[in-house]
């Protein structure tokens, strides 16, 4: 259970290694302990003195790497105390006593939730605090009059986690009540089911070596008096949602299954009244529960992905800093309006679409275009709300707020895609309901035949026909393989989160993937170091390591991560110039690293277009370092591709599926990453609209389309192909509006993943053909009065068990790879 | 055999209290969080520890018996 760094010099407190000469030290349980910075420091030092070092024996991950106290986040925290603020998420249940929800950011295993309930317990003014460990959602109650929200936001920040203040806001409450209601209605119907089943037994029995009818009576009525608040309560949503089928001439699952209990229950209840007859109580409560599990598990699967798309809002900050001309003031995004002027600080997201007034720095805008490296953005360039600041401060004019900005626009793309959604499951479903549906008219019809021709057992014999056609095996065809498939995939780190994706991965014969973050990593890697004058690797990775330290660039990681092995030195009076380069003194010699362009403007140095070209032909980026004199070295970067990525696609062109690549990026890195995995057909430099118009014009020649993406860019096509699938890495829009979530990011699971997509549809061909078969043996018979209804109940539940064992077979005995999520993912 | 016309009736009284206890657990939010509590069981619900006391108990678990 305990966690200790790999190796005596990584920090203790958050497994990062130790850089050299640094010599913070905390005493932690009686030992000193080495930690990697101030922040970290500070951070032991508070969970020491607050008496919580057991924390460090619980904890099975390394905590979050301590932050400095930042002056801007205190500054922020302080403006939640205004009443105004507090308004929306705040909770006052007194004059004094307040209860908030807040995110909390950082929580990594179970020992963070017991580190912060204890702290914050620990505060005078705190009346109570619960942490949700499924959600990071912390409950928190205080005295107002005791203890200020900023001070509590505070606490969490000094011992290394971030809070913010979160409004649950309406949907997602009407889902969480939603999901009460049914597991509310579950569990009624599970414990009152065992009742009735118990006496069924009894009265199965009974039939069989004879029962004094007092008993049986007695037993019914018990049955009938169990059975009451099943069919009045937990039958409820199928009544109100077959009620409104009706209403509107359609005919859905709904409309069998309550006219099936409710026939079931009134024949039942009749027979118990007037006695004779027979009693089907227990096909009822069984009926209903197993509709009501399986509603249920889609339902969770689905608020999983779901409860994860609030963290859209949080693209747009909730704070920004207006400028006025006093200064600088602190106001909630939601009051900015056209025109104002913002100042947007490095690594704080872009409030509001609008133009740069002052400053140059790069702007990541990944995850809503796709663009795999971070823009340069210079005075009158357009800046995308949502996307983020990466190296030095920009002044900014606000051109556009709230529902007029990109990105409001791209979830209104997403909204409508999900509606017009075209789907293939629904058609299986209404196949059923029709089968149903014409199941129940020659019922109808025979009931009425008999009971004009004077037959005393006419409603004996329809209820037969009723329970004989097994509304079950057919309902449960699809589901139980279904749900055996999706476990044995969710196994795999593939989580299913509609209940259609197998059967439409299996029919799919298009694929479309996107390629940042999707077939690549997202992540850029240096795949080639070329030197010049005798230059060796390790000295030009060392000098380059020590500019870039001084850069947020992805580039600048780049570099860093693969000079990990390289000596450590350190470079001074580093000038950052944004999007071109960076230049420094390391060892008293000035050092240049950046564009061919920034090089020259800085030491009038022309690299030859030749060897420019010999190195960039590939769509990789080059970033080139020179001394003041001479060219040094040249680092070739580029964005890896996933392990996995060139089975898939051999897996897929194999089985005669059509591969394809959409890409907001520009052809010719496109190009690169198509190439190496043999891929014919791509686009690049599309936008959200364009590849959702790509998806479309698919379908219209009769495409069955998978999509694979991770990007916020890419939602609206994910929402609108029949089968979607997106990167648990990625952007949580992006799996809001997935059918299917590859949490291990592992793409030959996919490959996987199609082979039990066949298999399950197989087995519910094999599933429906059975219970096909089945209906129309027994049909007849029951219809012309052979089968006694506790004949019928055992052909329903024999056919039921058939179609459930037959499922059981797409169940992993053995998994030979267990998923392995990836970290952060 | 008249038993069961007592026996049954008890069940359904347990059967109510069951269900009542169900419905109380839901509403208070019992099943709410499904993975916490199995860790939580592991940590110990013991007040703040003094830091001192720490310090003794484990040069006590050091010290050679």
């Amino acid at each position: 259970m305990t966690l200790t760094p790999a190796s005596p010099s990584d920090c203790y407190h958050c497994g990062l290694p130790v850089p050299r000469g640094s010599s913070f030290r905390v005493a932690i349980n009686g030992e000193s302990r080495t930690l990697c910075c101030g922040g970290c420091a500070a951070v032991a030092a508070a969970i020491v003195n607050s008496g919580l070092t057991d924390f460090y024996r619980y904890r099975t991950e390394a905590a979050p790497t301590g932050r400095e106290l930042v002056p801007e986040f205190l500054r922020q925290a302080a403006l939640y105390d205004h009443p105004e603020i507090q308004k929306s998420f705040v909770h006052a249940e007194s004059d004094t006593l307040r209860e908030a929800s807040l995110i909390l950011e950082g929580i990594t295993c179970a020992a963070c939730v017991w580190l912060n309930e204890r702290h914050l317990a620990s505060l005078p003014g705190v009346i109570s605090a619960q942490i949700n460990y499924a959600t990071h959602r912390a409950r928190v109650r205080w005295d107002d009059s005791r203890i200020h929200l900023s001070a509590i936001l505070q606490a969490v920040s000094r011992i290394g986690y971030l809070a913010h203040p979160y409004n649950p806001d309406r949907q997602q409450q009407i889902l969480e009540n939603e999901r009460k209601h049914k597991l509310r209605r579950l569990a009624l119907t599970g414990v009152l089911g065992m009742q009735v089943m118990i006496l069924a037994v009894a009265l199965y029995w009974g039939a069989w070596t004879g029962i004094e009818s007092e008993y049986a009576n007695f037993f019914r009525w018990v049955s009938l008096f169990l059975t009451l608040p099943v069919v009045l309560y937990s039958a409820q949503p199928f009544f109100s949602a077959a009620w409104r089928d009706v209403k509107h001439l359609r005919t859905g699952m709904d409309v069998p299954v309550s006219l099936g209990i409710l026939l079931a229950f009134v024949g039942s209840a009749w027979a118990t009244i007037h006695g004779g007859g027979e009693v089907y109580y227990d096909s009822v409560v069984m009926f209903v529960f197993f509709l009501l599990a399986a509603r249920y598990f889609e339902l969770t699967a689905r608020k999983h992905a779901a409860e994860a798309s609030e963290a859209l809002v949080h693209m747009t900050p909730a704070m920004t800093t207006r400028l006025t001309h006093d200064g600088e003031e602190l106001i909630p995004v939601a009051q900015l309006r056209p025109g104002d002027r913002v100042l947007v600080r490095p690594g704080e997201s872009i409030p509001a679409d609008g133009k740069v007034l002052a400053g140059c720095s790069t702007v990541d805008e990944s995850l809503l275009t796709g663009e795999s490296l971070p823009l340069p953005k210079d005075i009158g360039a357009n800046l995308i709300g949502g996307s983020l600041n990466i190296e030095s401060p920009l002044q900014m004019m606000v051109e556009r707020t709230g529902q007029d900005t990109t990105l409001s626009a791209i979830l209104r793309l997403l909204d409508r895609a999900q509606s017009e959604k075209p789907a293939i499951a629904q058609l299986a479903d209404r196949a059923a309901a029709w089968f149903v549906a014409a199941v129940l008219v020659a019922t109808a019809l025979v009931g009425y035949y008999w009971w004009q021709a004077g037959n005393p057992h006419w409603l004996q014999i329809l209820i037969s026909m009723l329970v004989v056609t097994c509304p079950c095996a057919l309902s449960l065809a699809t589901p139980t393989a279904v749900t055996a498939a999706t476990g044995a995939l969710t196994r795999r780190g593939l989580l299913t989160t509609r209940g259609h994706a197998l059967e439409t991965l299996a029919t799919a014969t298009h694929f479309v993937f996107d390629k940042t973050g999707t077939l690549t990593q997202g992540r850029l890697q240096v795949y080639h170091v070329a030197t010049f004058n005798a230059v060796s690797r390790a000295d030009a990775l060392a000098i380059a390591a020590a500019l870039e330290h001084h850069s947020e660039h992805p580039l600048a990681r780049a570099i860093l991560q693969s000079a990990q092995d390289a000596p450590r030195l350190s470079a001074r009076d580093v000038v950052n110039t944004p999007g071109a380069g960076l230049q420094g003194s390391v060892d008293a010699q000035r050092y240049y690293i950046g564009t061919p362009a920034f090089i020259e403007q800085s030491i009038g140095l022309r690299i030859p277009p030749a060897t420019r070209l010999a190195l960039q032909q590939s769509g990789h980026t080059v970033v080139f370092l020179t001394s003041t004199q001479r060219l040094m070295a040249a680092f070739v970067i580029g964005d890896e591709i996933r392990p996995g990525a060139s089975t898939l696609i051999k897996a897929l062109q194999q089985r005669g599926r059509n591969v394809r690549m959409l890409t907001g990026d520009h052809a010719l890195v496109a190009e690169r990453i198509a190439t190496a995995l043999g891929i014919t057909e791509w686009a690049a430099d599309l936008k959200p609209g364009d590849k959702l118009d790509h998806i479309k014009r698919l379908q219209a020649t009769g495409a069955i389309v998978a999509m694979v993406g991770d990007g916020i860019n890419d939602a609206a096509a994910l929402a609108a192909a029949h089968v979607s699938i997106a990167m648990g890495s990625g952007a949580q829009v992006a799996a809001a509006s997935a059918d299917m979530i590859l949490l291990s990011g592992r793409l030959d699971n996919l490959a996987y993943a199609l082979d039990k997509a066949d298999k399950t549809l197989r087995i519910i061909r094999q599933n429906f053909y059975r219970a096909l078969v089945y209906n129309f043996l027994a049909l007849p018979a029951a219809a012309m009065g052979y089968i006694p209804p506790w004949l019928a109940a055992i052909g329903m539940s024999a056919s039921s068990l058939m179609v459930v064992l037959n499922a059981l077979r797409l169940v992993d005995r053995n998994p030979s790879t267990p998923a392995q999520p990836q970290p952060g993912a | 055999m008249d038993i069961i016309f007592l026996l049954i009736p008890i069940t359904l009284v347990i059967t109510g209290l069951i269900v009542w206890a169900l419905m109380w657990a839901i509403k208070s939010g019992q099943f709410d969080d499904m993975e916490g509590p199995a860790h939580q069981i592991l940590m110990e619900e013991d007040e703040v520890v003094d830091e001192a006391e720490h310090a003794a108990l484990a040069k006590k678990k050091t010290s050679p018996p």
